[in-house]
């Protein structure tokens, strides 16, 4: 009997106290524990805005890059952009090195590096040699042709912009590059995917060494997977090679 | 471009006419103040190929150009 009354009585309490905090607390001022849900209610975003923001940023884009690069993100995912001669990645070597030597090769040597030098194969932590360097510069890439271009990009929407040799498909490098709201940091919003795309394919080919020297060189593999990249370069190379030469689905 | 909106028109009008000239100048020291970048997509009249040119100072727009296209500078990711 007395088991039962002790019961009770802590089912009592269990019941009786928590309408006592509450009480206590709204007589203090303090927000009840629930007041929190409403104001989050407050900041869910538009479940369309997202949407509608990456239609509008395909077409910006469409309308920007030409027909042929279209066509790539759209059906692949990704753009290549070819390399000029003047600002070639340089493949990082250790970390500290890898700014520096992007900066010498920008900034203070602007010449291309040796092909020979670029196929030089490197030891990671031993660095690369870095050979002699042509006595005449060669003649700049023709503006439409990504393989006779000593180098590429790949612009993935949100991922490093990934340098790499279009004739061998050898992986040189990850530029680390984001293009961050600073007037609105705290909500860490972002660009649309086709929108990110756009800004790097405006700054590479707008001012390729600015987007290089601001970046965060690192070696292939960081964040980008070496195995997909390379799927993707053969999904390029099958693609180019189906597609007409003159593109009539760019629509 | 603006992260988590895409697309926002700032302004338009006619560069030859004097008060939407001083609108668009307005809005482009605005955009560059703030920290954008700008870029203005061109196209080659003899190949036809499209590319960008970053603009810092209204006068380097290109005549014939359309539109300026103001995106978050780049910084390491």
């Amino acid at each position: 009997m007395l088991l039962v009354v002790l019961a009770l009585v802590l089912l009592a309490g269990a019941l009786v106290v928590p309408a006592a905090l509450e009480s206590m607390r709204a007589r203090r001022g303090a927000p009840p524990a629930r007041a929190g849900r409403p104001q989050e209610r407050l900041t869910l975003t538009d479940p369309g805005r997202e949407r509608r923001a990456e239609q509008r940023a395909r077409e910006l884009l469409r309308s920007c890059v030409n027909d042929e690069e279209w066509s790539m993100y759209r059906d692949l995912g990704f753009i290549r952009v070819q390399g000029r001669p003047m600002t070639r990645p340089v493949e990082p070597l250790e970390d500290g090195t890898a700014e520096a030597l992007a900066d010498r090769a920008a900034e203070e040597d602007p010449r291309p590096f040796d092909i020979e030098e670029i196929q030089t194969p490197t030891r990671p932590g031993h660095g690369a040699r870095r050979g002699r360097r042509p006595a005449e510069p060669p003649s700049p890439a023709p503006a439409d042709s990504a393989r006779s271009s000593a180098y590429a990009y790949l612009l993935y929407p949100h991922k490093p912009v990934l340098a790499y040799e279009p004739e061998t498909h050898r992986l040189l490098s990850e530029y680390c590059v984001e293009f961050p709201d600073l007037s609105d940091a705290v909500t860490g919003s972002r660009l649309p995917d086709s929108d990110d795309v756009l800004a790097k394919w405006m700054a590479l080919t707008g001012d390729e060494a600015r987007l290089l020297r601001d970046a965060n060189m690192h070696l292939p593999g960081r964040q980008l997977d070496p195995g997909r990249v390379r799927r993707d370069l053969w999904r390029l190379g099958e693609w180019e090679r189906r597609r007409p030469s003159a593109d009539s689905s760019s629509q | 471009m603006k992260p988590g909106h895409g697309e926002v028109l700032l302004t338009e009008g006619d560069p030859s006419l004097r008060e939407d000239e001083e609108r668009l100048v307005e809005a482009f020291r605005r955009e560059l103040d703030g920290g954008m970048w700008a870029a203005v997509p061109v196209e080659d009249p003899e190949t036809g190929r499209r590319d960008a040119r970053m603009v810092q100072d209204y006068g380097q727009i290109p005549p014939e150009a359309e539109r300026v296209i103001f995106f978050p500078r780049a910084a390491g990711g």
